[in-house]
């Protein structure tokens, strides 16, 4: 296969017909430099997408309660709904299948004290499940776990800023915070993409809380991420039968909008999935027409070139060159202009991107970039467009009869 | 060496056909040098062209060496051109953009020779006709003479068994046309057999057998006493 004579052989005839091949190679560089920056360009305003609908994961339902609106049931109107643990557990329950994940929430403030420094913060007190729902990320220790509910034990996880505001320049790791009067160790410290606020957060067992504030089993706000398999519709059906079910226990008028609010976040993912599905398949389409552009540009350049070595081509066959060793030459050729140029065009396309990226935020284009997936796919296409760049013209400089191509003119 | 039997050949004109060889006999012994002469539409082209292998005959038989030329794939005609044949043309059909010496190496190339084996050799041939401190210029650095003096060495170098000449010197101004004769000669005096299309009488006057062709058919073949080309040079 390795044949380093063939290959000096279609060096030594790019390198002579240097302009020639420049021309050729051209078009697919500018082809493929085109779809990298279009490429790139749509990958942005996803990212700029996915980055409005926050770090959190997408496949969310956030339940939260409120007061009646309607008699019901012989129940009067501005009845106050509020969630408890045997909520929590009816719904793991029901739909332990549908749910991935899911937690409770409890919100507090506190004023939060560690020696001299002082600030106030607010409290989530959470499930262990509520760490992947909020994509919270361990810089340090450990997040909360069974054991902290089942003991009511006073730790907290603290954020990433709320070390940096309390503790300076030490660790907060093992250390007591002081909670409005009450002291948590610190078992854990987090980071969060979701921007500042996030990081100025302080987690702690939901049991701890309810123990703490008020010795009951309150639940402020449940939520929960439905199983990934399920699609739109699915996950939409899920959301209904919730609210439903929901509204059943709790004796709400089904047409009470206020009593228990149900955000599926379903709904708008979808629309942004299709939003960025479609900008996806028209860059494909514009990418592999420039691309199919540049082919038949190459094709065009390699049946003119074949033309003008028709006479070297009858030569060769005349001293005994096989069909075979002619197309080799030709499609090699092709093949290797092709990727060479390729390539050329996606390393330009990746640099504009890479120079011009940050000044595109302003446009809702963030983090433009080509992924290394696509630069290996674009190697395998690029070689295949070579290729059948290249069959066809090889194949006509195969079939030229020495005769005719040493015919003196 | 070489036997010929009943060769026809025709080539489609329209809708007619027009028959240009009708029923060559021939045979060829080694060690000969032989002149195919006539004017031009009389068939000695195509004859030279179906001994090549660069076309085929519509029918007869056609024996190389004992072995019978017929129904070739393209890839065999190649291994059997690239084996048996060397080729010297008018234009000398040298590669453009490759040097003397790579020209000339060319055929072994496709032998399959390692690439020091072959410039090695090449660098032989071209010793042989004088042009060796030419190796590395291209065919444009060199006149008319040296080119088809780099041709003749690119046509020995596969050691073949048939030396085939479409009009050696027409390309020529005598004086070279001589000195390349003289050198043609020489190798005829080694014991290359070749075989000269020409209708130059004087280039055919220093070969050793003249066929005369027309019309497709051999009019005429007849020995001749050879004239020397050293004596002019």
């Amino acid at each position: 296969m390795f044949d380093l004579d063939l290959w000096r052989e279609i060096f030594q005839s790019i390198n002579k017909n240097r302009t020639r091949s420049l021309l050729s190679g051209f078009t697919v560089a500018f082809a493929i430099l085109l779809f990298a920056i279009l490429f790139g360009i749509a990958n942005g305003l996803k990212n700029t997408f996915k980055e409005a609908f926050g770090d959190d994961a997408t496949n969310v339902i956030f339940i939260n309660s409120g007061t009646t609106t309607r008699a019901n049931k012989g129940l009067q109107a501005g009845r106050k709904i509020q969630f408890k643990n045997e909520d929590f557990d009816f719904i793991k329950d029901e739909f332990g299948e549908k749910v991935e994940f899911i937690t409770g929430r409890i919100y507090r403030n506190v004023n939060a004290s560690y020696r001299s420094e002082k600030n106030s913060y607010s409290v989530r007190a959470v499930h262990p499940d509520h760490q992947f729902l909020e994509k919270t990320k361990i810089k340090e220790g450990r997040y909360i776990n069974q054991n902290d509910l089942n003991n009511l034990t006073k730790v907290v996880i603290i954020g990433r800023l709320v070390e940096e505001d309390l503790f300076s320049k030490t660790t907060a790791m093992g250390k007591y915070i002081n909670l409005s009067g009450i002291p948590y160790k610190v078992v854990g410290v987090f980071t969060d993409d979701g921007g500042d606020n996030e990081e100025r957060l302080i987690y702690m067992p939901i049991s701890t809380a309810q123990q703490v504030y008020g010795n009951n089993d309150y639940i402020d706000q449940i939520n929960l991420s439905y199983n990934p398999e399920l699609n739109y519709d699915q996950a939409l059906a899920f959301g209904n039968d919730l609210t439903r079910e929901l509204k059943k226990r709790f004796s709400v008028a089904t047409s009470d909008q206020r009593a228990i609010r149900i955000f599926n976040l379903a709904e708008s993912s979808k629309r942004v999935d299709m939003m960025t599905f479609s900008l996806t398949v028209i860059i494909l389409v514009i990418g592999f027409g420039t691309l199919v552009a540049g082919v038949v540009g190459i094709s065009n350049i390699m049946i003119f070139i074949v033309k003008e070595r028709t006479k070297e081509i009858g030569i060769r066959k005349a001293l005994g060159a096989s069909p075979r060793s002619i197309v080799s030459i030709i499609l090699i050729e092709s093949i290797l202009i092709t990727a060479i140029a390729g390539y050329v065009g996606l390393l330009v396309g990746i640099g504009v991107l890479e120079l011009a990226g940050p000044s595109l935020e302003a446009y809702f284009i963030k983090d433009p970039g080509v992924s290394n997936s696509l630069v290996f796919g674009a190697t395998i296409t690029l070689i295949i467009a070579g290729g059948i760049a290249g069959y066809v013209p090889a194949k006509k400089a195969s079939q030229i009869k020495p005769i005719v191509a040493l015919r003196n003119d | 060496m070489l036997q010929i039997h009943e060769l026809h050949k025709s080539y489609p004109i329209g809708d007619s056909s027009l028959h240009v060889l009708k029923g060559i006999d021939l045979s060829v012994e080694e060690g000969e040098m032989v002149a195919i002469m006539g004017s031009s539409g009389s068939g000695k082209s195509t004859l030279l062209n179906i001994i090549g292998m660069l076309d085929e005959a519509d029918s007869g038989d056609y024996i190389l060496d004992g072995l019978t030329i017929k129904d070739l794939t393209e890839k065999k005609a190649a291994v059997y051109r690239n084996k048996f044949l060397g080729f010297i043309f008018q234009s000398f059909n040298l590669i453009n953009y490759k040097t003397a010496l790579e020209n000339v190496a060319l055929p072994l190339y496709y032998q399959g020779m390692k690439r020091k084996e072959r410039l090695e050799l090449a660098l032989f041939h071209l010793e042989k006709v004088g042009l060796a401190e030419w190796s590395h210029h291209l065919p444009k650095e060199l006149s008319g003479g040296q080119k088809q003096r780099v041709a003749i060495a690119r046509a020995l170098a596969a050691n073949p068994k048939l030396l085939l000449a479409d009009e050696p010197t027409g390309a020529l101004d005598t004086k070279t046309s001589h000195e390349i004769m003289a050198f043609i000669q020489q190798l005829n005096d080694e014991g290359k057999t070749i075989l000269m299309v020409t209708h130059e009488e004087d280039i055919a006057n220093m070969c050793k057998r003249i066929i005369r062709l027309r019309d497709g058919v051999i009019m005429e073949d007849t020995k001749v006493n050879q004239v020397r080309a050293e004596q002019y040079v």
